[in-house]
């Protein structure tokens, strides 16, 4: 039954990722905005989900799995990322390759800290 | 946006997401090293698959279903920071180079040699 969960997640995320890239975002762009913003954003979610709901509520494992597992893993993407970086090389377009890796990667864990951070700073308030 | 395009990437996304999951624990439940090796072995498998797809020159709806769902969902970014940040929280500094430069060296090497292995068989 934890299959069907997070495959149906799984399904509203990647739909989520695709809107996301279709509404808010110009197919022609040069830079990949799109996956740049759902990867920032859904790493930030994960962290804050993972790490709120561990510490503060007792939500059922399939539920756990199909939201953090399911639904932002497949709203986030990397196969996407890297084939960009890939593209915006062959366009010879190196900054924006290296831009956009290393927004990528400290962007990312950035946000990823921010989601825990928030956890710690809330516990922190109710010990005060 | 046509309906069927979004069923389409949903669909993959359906699969993407099982498959991960499933791959993962397959992993996991075998292998325990320094790093989370079943994360970095799905991302790079999918950077190398979604490569060829795109080398081979699939367009419209065999690309939304496969690359766009599939591909999109069977990998991942928010795990592999969650499990980076981890790393890094744990003050494994060498652990956490690695994790990045393999996920990522090696998952732009991947999607390289799999676009060009593509042009070359298509």
């Amino acid at each position: 039954m934890a299959y069907l969960w997070i495959g149906f997640a799984g399904f509203l995320g990647a739909i989520l990722r695709y809107s996301i890239s279709l509404f808010l975002f110009h197919e022609s762009a040069v830079f990949p905005f799109a996956t740049l913003s759902v990867n920032l954003i859904g790493s930030f979610l994960l962290a804050w989900f993972i790490t709120a709901i561990v510490k503060r509520f007792s939500i059922p494992d399939h539920l756990k799995a199909a939201i953090g597992t399911g639904f932002i893993g497949s709203f986030t993407t990397f196969s996407t990322l890297s084939v960009e970086t890939v593209t915006l090389i062959q366009n010879q377009d190196l900054f924006l390759a290296f831009v956009y890796v290393f927004i990528s990667i400290v962007g990312g864990l950035m946000m990823s800290r921010l989601g825990y951070r928030l956890v710690e700073e809330k516990q922190t308030d109710e010990h005060a | 946006m046509s309906m069927l395009n979004v069923l389409l990437v949903g669909i993959g996304g359906f699969f993407g997401a099982i498959s991960r999951f499933s791959v993962s624990q397959f992993i996991n439940r075998r292998f325990s090293y320094r790093i989370p090796v079943a994360t970095l072995f799905i991302n790079l498998l999918g950077s190398f698959l979604l490569g060829l797809l795109i080398g081979i020159g699939i367009g419209g709806s065999a690309l939304l279903l496969l690359g766009t769902g599939y591909m999109g969902a069977f990998t991942t970014f928010s795990t592999f920071k969650l499990e980076g940040i981890q790393l890094h929280i744990e003050k494994r500094k060498k652990d956490f180079f690695i994790y990045n430069a393999a996920s990522y060296g090696g998952g732009i090497a991947l999607a390289y040699i799999g676009i060009e292995l593509g042009h070359l068989f298509f």
